[in-house]
């Protein structure tokens, strides 16, 4: 299940003015792949691995775009080390959407070891996080986003999922 | 210690840096970073130091996408390049006509005291690259036709990917940070937005 269709999110992607999406998809994030796509105000960029995605988002923020990393839980664990530099060292106020794998649920996956480690990593890494559990919780994309950019601070909205 | 096969690493270098357009981008890590530095200094210069390592490749990529009327060059290590070369595919993938990547090969990983690189010698750069999806790949293992062909290869149809085997150095430290790099960020950041 998704909280959010990808015509939702590519709506609040555009209302921000993100110029690029820098991309690995799950099952659910990579159902907005096709709505940002052809709504045509959002470019997609896919990557290969995560830490890539970072450190894309950064030559892009210096470039003078307004990048986003859009990748699930377990891509946020691969990343550590292009965090680490683009977040800390840079200090790119780059913002992320992150898919919390098995949060809705465990019935792929029972005892999903996401569920222990994605909120304590966005601890360490200290990223300003938002979960958002609820259909009703869009409206917080764009506020967490908007407070963030205010702050000049990195951010990241945590959306809950439902299966691998 | 120095291994006698290929480019001097720092004339390699600066053939890069005497070739480099006024409105380049460059980006440098590793050991073509500490050479670098020893060249005088441009304001759309990223020496990537502190990296993330592996990642100059992908830096490059946003920047090529940000300003795709620029040429962005970046300069990275054999060790670094091997650390990422799913980048190459993203980059290819990407459409990143105005990326050019130099890879210097030294089979080592010099900043660290010169522990062979996976693969050393055996790996075949251009043909990732070619198979990765650049447009354009060259290798060249002697100075002077690099010297020469430097110009026309960073103005080759991209992305572009260049292969140097450069001689392997020991006992030389790496590079130093030219400074915190938050500073620099916003620093270049105003330079390409009056440049």
């Amino acid at each position: 299940m998704t909280l959010f269709t990808g015509e939702q999110i590519a709506e609040v992607l555009e209302q921000l003015g993100i110029t690029h999406v820098i991309t690995v998809p799950d099952s659910t994030v990579g159902q907005w792949q096709t709505a940002i796509e052809t709504r045509g105000r959002t470019r997609l960029i896919r990557v290969c691995r995560e830490g890539e995605a970072w450190e894309v988002a950064a030559g892009l923020h210096l470039g003078g775009a307004t990048p986003l990393v859009m990748i699930q839980c377990t891509g946020l664990f691969e990343s550590g080390d292009a965090l680490r530099n683009v977040l800390h060292d840079w200090k790119l106020p780059v913002f992320s959407i992150i898919g919390y794998r098995s949060y809705l649920n465990q019935s792929t996956l029972p005892g999903d070891t996401c569920l222990v480690f994605t909120e304590p990593v966005l601890d360490a890494w200290k990223i300003d996080y938002r979960l958002l559990t609820d259909a009703a919780q869009l409206g917080e994309i764009a506020a967490h986003y908007l407070a963030c950019r205010e702050a000049g601070r990195a951010g990241a909205i945590l959306v809950a999922e439902g299966k691998a | 210690m120095t291994s006698t096969a290929g480019i001097p690493s720092k004339d390699a270098v600066a053939a890069v840096h005497a070739a480099r357009g006024a409105r380049d981008v460059v980006i440098t890590t590793m050991s073509p970073a500490r050479d670098w530095m020893t060249l005088p200094q441009h304001p759309l210069d990223v020496v990537f130091v502190p990296s993330a390592m592996g990642h100059a490749t992908s830096l490059g990529l946003g920047l090529a996408l940000a300003q795709p009327d620029r040429r962005v060059i970046v300069c990275n290590g054999d060790g670094s390049m091997v650390m990422n070369l799913g980048s190459l595919v993203s980059i290819a993938g990407a459409g990143a006509t105005n990326l050019v990547v130099v890879v210097f090969d030294n089979g080592v990983y010099e900043v660290t005291g010169s522990q062979p690189v996976p693969g050393r010698g055996k790996v075949d750069f251009p043909a990732i690259a070619r198979g990765a999806g650049f447009s354009s790949v060259f290798e060249f293992s002697d100075l002077d036709s690099w010297k020469s062909q430097v110009a026309t290869v960073l103005a080759a149809p991209g992305p572009v990917f260049v292969a140097l085997r450069v001689i392997a150095e020991y006992g030389i430290p790496g590079p130093r940070s030219p400074g915190p790099a938050g500073d620099r960020g916003r620093r270049f950041i105003d330079a390409l937005r009056s440049s």
